[in-house]
């Protein structure tokens, strides 16, 4: 189960996947600009649905970065909250020092210090916070990656080290100190390059930005998948010391592939902050990391498209449920797992495919 | 230096009226130890160049340690192993140590068990390794006609686009010989290929071997002394992590003390 869902449904029914494809990416196009139509219109949607649906598509990004790690490389991150977590706050400053003009963000003033600390030079520019974005979780996967990987460590050893990553990152962020607003976190954006951050265009924009980063890293993932690095990858997950005795080195893909991984759940990050309006520590917790495997389980690993309905459909069932029956969502979600693992291991793309094996 | 590079070592013509030929593979007085349980101790041990040397001995008598160490996946104490004349095993990494030139097969026959059997051979081939040329890999038409060719000696021309994991076991063991001939290597370390394999299946791959042997230097762990017997002009029997004796299956046999440990007369 390492490429072939697209590649055989691409295969069978050439014409049919491409025209779904297409059309579901043009109603997602389209979708935004229904909230422009009147309020009496049927077909009129309320900008707090696009956000949601906005937010999902962030979370479906990072489904999609952590397919590449785990269904390929077989690497089960438990800590991607983390570069989602700091992608969100490098645009989060931004937007704080768009809404405090030339003076220092509100929290800064409450702790009373007069300058900004030297982290926060620079991010009034839109530029240097989008550097920022890709820069903070690129390199720290790059650092923990080069250490992990020379170490060979893997299997459940570095889920549980990712998991550690994102708590220590959590509680680092919780200290008022450091800088990043506490338990708080940074809110009250007003402005996103100068437009109103809640002004209707600026969502449709959003939104429109959202649904091309997934486009994008739904692409590189399949060029990734198709290509040999992608086999390789598998390779990795499947039998690493043949992999050695064959003569490649897997750091090097392992390294490469993790990094790239980070930075797209950074990027989707940056655009979930101004959508949602908050970024706190609470998205670093373990709990939203291991939410994000089982969107992946869900779907199905190795699938790339797998995830993105996992995501789809666990945040779905959470915005419902959690409406309807907050107290028991968490148990909803235990029994989504469970019911994965038991009755559907390859996930909801593996009902697809039954008949294959 | 690459596999495609001709060795150093060469074969020559009078090679043949001796005894021994120059080693592609020396080991001097090699020393394992985990935790105080001594795998190899002082092992020395030449592979010439062309030869197909079959290691013998019972079991725990250092036969994988060896292969390990020759890889590189187990750094020995103490001693010295060369591949080449000049290649110094001991400072180089699985990977590089595979890059020159040495391919091994595993005890457990191990494969890509998720790609198929061409995507398989794909990979092992010889090309350039390294992430980069990997990400911008093409086959063209010659190396898509050797992986042909590959198959058709392996003979898993029909399995071709199939799972290499749902392939039979011994089928496995053809595609992992496979994987270590794309490479082209030119020391092969084989562990127990013939195991698990059917009478008509070991016949093959004997007759494989023998076809290998000249072109490139194999070493071949092996417990079936039938297959021994076809393949092997020069055995080497291993016991408690030292040589007890080397030399043609005939005069190995009649050792005393390989009667002793081996047979356990």
């Amino acid at each position: 189960m390492s490429q072939p869902l697209t590649l055989t449904l691409a295969r069978k029914a050439p014409r049919l996947s491409m025209a779904l494809g297409s059309l579901i990416v043009v109603l997602m196009l389209t979708l935004p600009f229904l909230t422009l139509l009147p309020a009496s219109h049927p077909l009129n949607l309320s900008t707090y649905t696009l956000t949601l649906v906005g937010k999902i598509l962030c979370y479906a990004i990072v489904a999609v970065a952590l397919d590449l790690v785990w269904g390929y490389a077989g690497l089960l991150s438990l800590g991607h909250g983390i570069f989602f977590a700091l992608g969100g706050y490098a645009m989060g400053m931004y937007l704080m020092r768009q809404a405090a003009g030339a003076g220092l963000p509100a929290f800064m003033s409450f702790l009373s210090w007069d300058e900004l600390p030297w982290f926060w030079w620079g991010t009034e520019h839109f530029a240097w916070a989008l550097a920022l974005i890709v820069l903070v979780p690129g390199l720290l996967a790059l650092v923990f990656g080069f250490f992990a990987f020379r170490s060979k460590i893997k299997g459940v050893y570095f889920s549980i080290m990712t998991q550690a990553l994102t708590y220590a990152g959590m509680l680092l962020f919780f200290r008022n100190e450091t800088g990043f607003g506490g338990n708080n976190g940074f809110t009250g954006f007003t402005t996103i390059l100068g437009m109103p951050i809640t002004a209707t265009g600026t969502r449709i924009g959003l939104f429109i930005a959202t649904v091309l980063l997934l486009m994008a890293s739904l692409g590189m993932g399949f060029a990734l998948a198709r290509s040999k690095f992608g086999r390789v990858l598998t390779a990795v997950r499947d039998a690493e010391n043949r992999l050695v005795f064959c003569g490649y080195d897997p750091k090097g893909f392992k390294l490469l592939v993790w990094t790239l991984s980070a930075v797209l759940c950074g990027l989707a990050g940056a655009l979930y902050v101004p959508q949602v309006g908050i970024i706190n520590p609470g998205e670093m917790s373990p709990t939203n990391s291991i939410e994000a495997a089982i969107w992946v389980a869900l779907g199905g690993r190795g699938t790339l498209i797998g995830p993105i309905l996992g995501a789809g459909l666990v945040n779905g069932a959470k915005s419902y449920f959690t409406m309807a029956v907050p107290e028991y969502w968490q148990l909803f979600l235990g029994l989504i797992f469970i019911v994965v693992t038991l009755f559907l291991p390859r996930g909801v793309i593996g009902l697809l495919r039954k008949g294959e094996k | 230096m690459q596999p495609g590079e001709p060795l150093f070592t060469r074969q020559h013509e009078a090679d043949r009226f001796r005894d021994q030929t120059d080693p592609v593979l020396m080991l001097e007085n090699i020393n394992v130890s985990f935790d105080g349980f001594k795998a190899l101790t002082d092992l020395s041990l030449n592979i010439g160049v062309g030869e197909l040397r079959c290691v013998i001995g019972p079991n725990g008598a250092g036969k994988t340690t060896l292969m390990d160490v020759i890889t590189g996946k187990t750094k020995p104490q103490s001693g010295r192993a060369f591949y080449d004349q000049s290649t110094d095993l001991m400072r180089l990494e699985p990977a590089d140590i595979a890059k020159c030139g040495i391919g091994r097969k595993f005890q457990k026959p191990t494969v890509f068990e998720a790609l198929t059997v061409f995507e398989n051979l794909e990979i092992a081939q010889k090309a350039d390794k390294s992430v980069w040329a990997s990400l911008r890999a093409k086959l063209n038409s010659e190396q898509r006609d050797r992986i042909d060719e590959m198959l058709a000696t392996l003979r898993l021309g029909a399995e071709r686009n199939r799972k290499a994991g749902l392939l039979s076991h011994g089928q496995k063991q053809f595609l992992e010989i496979g994987m270590l001939l794309v490479q082209e290597p030119h020391l092969l370390l084989l562990d127990e290929p013939a195991a698990g394999m059917t009478d008509a299946e070991t016949e093959y791959t004997a007759e494989l071997f023998r076809g290998l042997a000249g072109k490139h230097s194999l070493m071949v762990v092996e417990h079936d002394m039938g297959f021994v017997e076809t393949i092997a002009d020069h055995v080497t029997v291993l016991h408690q992590g030292q040589v007890l004796a080397e030399g043609s299956l005939r005069e190995v046999q009649a050792n005393e003390q390989v009667i002793e440990v081996y047979l356990g007369r």
